[in-house]
């Protein structure tokens, strides 16, 4: 049986429906970013968790030269090592059919008769290999898509020299290539770049690899210490050229993933507060006025004997009314929000499933946040209304006292028309209500920028990266370093404009106790086919001797410009030396080391020696190029330039264009729900003084301009702000999101800027008709014939 | 029989000298008040004067607000016409009526219903801005006796003060009719009679047409017309040629 109060609750609310509505909107909005966040970072990391422990994800990874298969038994006794498999991994070129471009596959080798102990390969479709062909492999699912190829289709692969036909008899995914990136490229390209699993005996054979491995993988019993094993694989493994042992959380695909884990992490609690912090304010504004509007009533119940905590209690389920629809209407979103974006992780990760799973304390979590907001934003408001003794109450409220604004104090008084002075004198009076108004606009404002500016960052990324830094069509890599003689040889290719030499050298960084390994990468000092440019778009020159740093590295280092680093290269003699870290650059994208390529092969001792090569090329002849360097031997890698662009914008960019989408939507909701309540509790507040100027002979126009300039001031305020505080915040976000693997560059565009205000200006003018419509049906004379 | 004689014999004769403002014909107006129909105007015929100063006295209910309100252009009527000067405002649409309030209504209420935000000049100042011919906001106060509180607040006015800053608002644009509601309705006797005093004063120096409406019949002896209503019908009219300054009332 409902009680006649709880009836009147229900009134009150249908009489309120717009205004509650709005409200919850934007409870709804928090609670469904606060759900979305929590279920995404949950399901990413339960995904990630279960595929590695069910596929035993190594925790230790070493690639070396050329080791014989009885050093494994030795690794084994390392203390702390729980498993270790031997591998070989082998960097090939594809000939993929259908397209020119020559592709990339890594091959890596799979034991026969038994699973692999550690990084098992998880077979979606097809057949597992069948021992002794030498012909078969497993294929990772993204490369055969964006290829097109199907199960019992070839690709060609030029191993060791020589053309092969591999045959696809399996669809494969590995927890070690979740993120599929070839390394040194910033975006995955699953076009020109797979993972192919093939017999042991059958690559062993081809790479002339017998009695030998060149990758292992190790597990290590629980509570190992890391470093130590490192230290002492590298030390097993030094003999055989090795390339230095890296732990579970430099892998790059799990770098890759920890780094949008993290990034999550930190960003995924932003949108809920703003959301709580404007539905708390919005609360607090409408309680106060239905409680001033009810104030005769609350004297009246408090007359028949209600109590002060009764009367409360009545006006919090108000609240609590509201904040549960919104967060209903939120937890369905979020989750809908997180199924969606799950998907658009799918997209570039491989995963053989996603684990989504809703989790019911999320929801109740998000709910209790909610209801605590909105508990807290109309608790003032409340307490105000209830505390008033009753014979006070029953008299009606004292006359609104204003004063004159700063502009008359200060003698500009005169300036100013009079319908203007009634506004600014509202806004002066509730200094607390027009400063929260402003602030919420200002947020929904800098919510478009942020959102924004990720695209406009990725823009100027694809912009410094693949135009100002590369500026090459395409580049290779060889298997092993090489004579500068194969760039005259690349240089005299029909159609090849500009040809120029690169070194990489596998190397450990080392400053007192602080190591990376990283690949130092020699260019000419006259490079026109690759320039250091940083974020901020400041070219560094490469010195003659010392080193160029990224800015990153050498805060990992805790290095600065001028002081000696100590190289220990991993490659062919291995020596070591100290260099000078002359500059650093503010780069976007990994840790990079930059030398000229003479000093590097000076450090290594060696004469002039190349690992690689950039050139430019007429687009005509690009096809017979890459015909020709799919045939080339020794060539490991290729990189086309354009191919990486168009993968971006196939991939990332879509997923920005939706993420983008959805700020939007979220500023509107915000700018709604604010512009909407304040142009309602204005028009609640001022139906009287509009009735008198009807009366009067105002016309509906002028007191339109009356009831929402008001509003349209703080919008108008606000938006400028809040252009600005999206260039604050924007800004703090590339601090939060200065990662190993990625730095975004600061840059917004001024349609980032137009569009922010555009968006608020269209919202905030949206609701405001909606309310300028109760105007036409303003009964002149009962707000006359009443008291206020 | 015989006062009622005279008075028809006067109102011949004023009928002839002075200019008709409000000639109404046939007024009804029923509300629908859920399933029940209120009929507040029953057929009332009517003519104001130009310049003279009518008071409209009845009890609550009987209709007198209801006329005023189409008189002002508030309100139309359900069946029946009203003319101003000429002009068939039961013709005008909602534009129109807004205009015509504008140019040359002044209404006073009986909650004054002064903008809170606005000093007492500023009040007046906001119909000045949109009349055609104002008289100067302070000239307007000065009529009410308020020029020294001028840039008081509403919150920092007494009613009757509040009261006279409505009146001089309404008067500031130098309407041709001032309708006054209940105007001493919410004030004790000696502040309503320096309201009605302003009134008076106005309707005596401006020569504004002037229609008061009351429950209280002592404020009738201050008109040159009675004219009183009941259910929705005028039942009598009195002329009163002996009018008393509002001075010397008293209730």
């Amino acid at each position: 049986m409902l009680s006649s109060l709880d009836r009147k609750l229900f009134r009150d609310l249908s009489h309120m429906k717009g205004q509650s509505f709005a409200i919850a909107i934007v409870i709804a909005a928090g609670v469904a970013t606060f759900v979305n966040s929590r279920t995404l970072l949950h399901s990413l990391e339960l995904t990630r968790s279960t595929f590695y422990e069910r596929y035993r994800f190594a925790d230790v990874f070493a690639r070396v030269k050329r080791a014989p298969d009885m050093l494994v038994d030795r690794l084994q006794e390392i203390p702390g090592v729980s498993t270790v498999e031997s591998r070989i991994v082998k960097s090939v070129t594809l000939d993929v059919p259908g397209i020119d471009e020559p592709a990339v596959g890594q091959l890596i080798s799979l034991p026969a008769f038994r699973p692999p102990r550690l990084n098992q390969v998880y077979l979606r479709r097809g057949r597992q290999l069948e021992p002794s062909r030498d012909d078969e492999v497993l294929a990772s699912e993204a490369f055969l898509i964006a290829n097109n190829i199907d199960l019992g289709d070839t690709i060609g692969a030029i191993i060791n020299g020589r053309r092969k036909e591999l045959r696809v008899v399996g669809v494969a995914f590995s927890p070690e290539y979740v993120f599929q990136i070839k390394p040194g490229d910033m975006l995955p390209d699953p076009h020109h770049f797979g993972i192919l699993w093939m017999d042991h005996e059958a690559l062993s054979n081809a790479f002339d690899m017998d009695g030998a491995f060149n990758d292992i993988a190790v597990g290590l019993a629980r509570g190992s210490p890391v470093e130590e094993v490192i230290l002492s694989v590298d030390r097993l493994l030094e003999p055989y050229g090795g390339l230095g042992a890296f732990p579970r959380k430099d892998q790059l695909s799990n770098l890759l993933l920890e780094s949008d884990i993290q990034g999550l992490r930190t960003t995924g609690l932003i949108a809920p507060t703003i959301f709580l912090c404007v539905a708390a304010f919005l609360l607090n504004v409408v309680l106060t006025r239905l409680t001033s509007l009810q104030r005769e009533q609350i004297a009246a119940l408090k007359a028949f004997g209600y109590t002060n905590l009764q009367i409360a209690w009545h006006y919090m389920k108000f609240v609590l009314l509201i904040t549960a629809a919104g967060g209903l209407l939120g937890t369905l979103g979020g989750m809908w929000l997180a199924h969606d974006f799950t998907k658009l992780f799918l997209r570039v990760y491989q995963y053989p499933e996603l684990v989504f799973r809703v989790q019911p304390n999320v929801a109740v979590n998000a709910m209790l946040v909610a209801g605590g907001a909105a508990v807290l934003g109309s608790f003032g408001a409340i307490a105000l209304a209830v505390r008033l003794p009753p014979a006070e109450a029953m008299r009606p409220e004292p006359p609104a006292r204003y004063g004159p604004t700063l502009l008359e104090r200060i003698g500009l008084g005169r300036l100013v028309p009079n319908v203007a002075r009634m506004v600014l004198r509202q806004l002066e009076r509730h200094p607390i209500k027009t400063t929260f108004s402003l602030l919420a606009i200002s947020m929904s404002v800098a919510i478009v920028v942020v959102g924004n500016f990720i695209g406009n960052s990725v823009d100027k990324v694809i912009q410094v990266q693949f135009y100002d830094v590369e500026r090459y069509d395409l580049s290779l890599a060889t298997v092993e370093p090489v004579s500068i003689d194969a760039i005259r040889e690349l240089e005299n290719l029909p159609g090849v404009y500009q040809c120029e030499p690169r070194r990489y050298v596998a190397s450990r960084l080392r400053v007192a106790n602080r190591s990376r390994r990283i690949g130092i990468v020699g260019l000419p000092r006259d490079a026109a086919l690759m320039h250091l440019k940083s974020r901020t778009g400041k070219y560094v020159a490469l010195p003659r001797e010392g080193m160029i740093l990224s800015k990153k590295l050498a805060s990992v280092l805790n290095i600065r410009a001028g002081e000696k680093v100590r190289v220990e290269t991993l490659q062919e003699k291995r020596p070591v030396a100290d260099v000078v870290v002359v500059d650093l650059l503010d780069d976007i994208t990994g840790l990079n080391a930059y030398m000229d390529i003479e000093a590097l092969n000076r450090l290594m001792r060696e004469g002039p020696q190349v690992s690689g090569a950039m050139l430019t090329a007429n687009p005509e002849f690009l096809p017979a190029i890459y015909k020709e360097l799919k045939e080339t031997p020794g060539v490991a890698s290729v990189t086309i330039r354009q191919a990486a662009i168009d993968s971006f914008r196939n991939t990332i960019a879509k997923n920005m264009l939706h993420m983008r989408m959805i700020n939007l939507i979220f500023a509107i909701i915000i700018a709604l729900g604010v512009v909407y309540n304040g142009a309602r509790i204005s028009l609640s507040e001022r139906t009287r003084e509009l009735a008198t100027l009807r009366v009067i002979g105002f016309t509906r126009r002028e007191i339109s301009t009356i009831l929402l300039g008001e509003i349209g001031t703080v919008t108008l305020l606000g938006i400028p702000f809040g252009l600005l505080m999206g260039y604050w915040f924007s800004w703090i976000l590339t601090l939060f999101l200065d990662q190993e693997v990625f730095r975004f560059p600061f840059v917004i565009a001024n349609s980032t800027y137009g569009l922010a205000a555009a968006t608020v200006l269209a919202a905030s003018v949206g609701s405001a008709l909606l309310v300028r419509r109760k105007l036409d049906h303003l009964d002149l004379i009962a707000v006359l014939k009443s008291r206020e | 029989m015989a006062s009622s004689i005279s008075n028809w014999a006067v109102e011949q004769q004023e009928t002839q000298d002075r200019e008709v403002v409000f000639a109404a014909q046939g007024l009804t107006k029923t509300y629908h008040m859920g399933e029940v129909d209120v009929h507040a105007l029953r057929g009332v015929d009517l003519e104001l004067f130009a310049g003279e100063f009518v008071v409209l006295l009845g009890p609550s209910g009987s209709g007198k607000s209801t006329l005023l309100n189409i008189l002002g252009g508030l309100d139309v009527p359900s069946s029946g016409t009203v003319f101003y000067r000429g002009q068939q405002l039961t013709e005008f649409d909602d534009a129109g009526l807004t205009r015509y309030r504008r140019e040359h209504v002044g209404f006073v209420f009986q909650f004054y219903n002064l903008i809170p935000s606005l000093t007492a000049r500023e009040n007046v100042a906001l119909v000045t801005d949109i009349a055609a011919h104002p008289l100067n906001p302070v000239e307007a106060l000065r009529m009410v006796n308020l020029v020294d509180r001028q840039d008081h607040f509403p919150a920092q006015l007494s009613g009757g003060e509040q009261q006279r800053v409505a009146i001089a608002r309404a008067v500031a644009k130098n309407p041709s009719v001032l309708l006054c509601d209940e105007p001493t309705g919410a004030l004790d006797v000696h502040t309503g009679i320096l309201v009605l005093e302003a009134i008076s004063r106005i309707n005596r120096e401006l020569g504004t047409t002037t229609a008061v409406i009351t429950h209280n019949a002592v404020i009738a002896d201050m008109a040159d017309r009675v004219i009183s209503i009941s259910d929705g019908k005028i039942s009598h009219v009195h002329l009163n040629p002996n009018k008393r300054p509002a001075s010397e009332l008293t209730w």
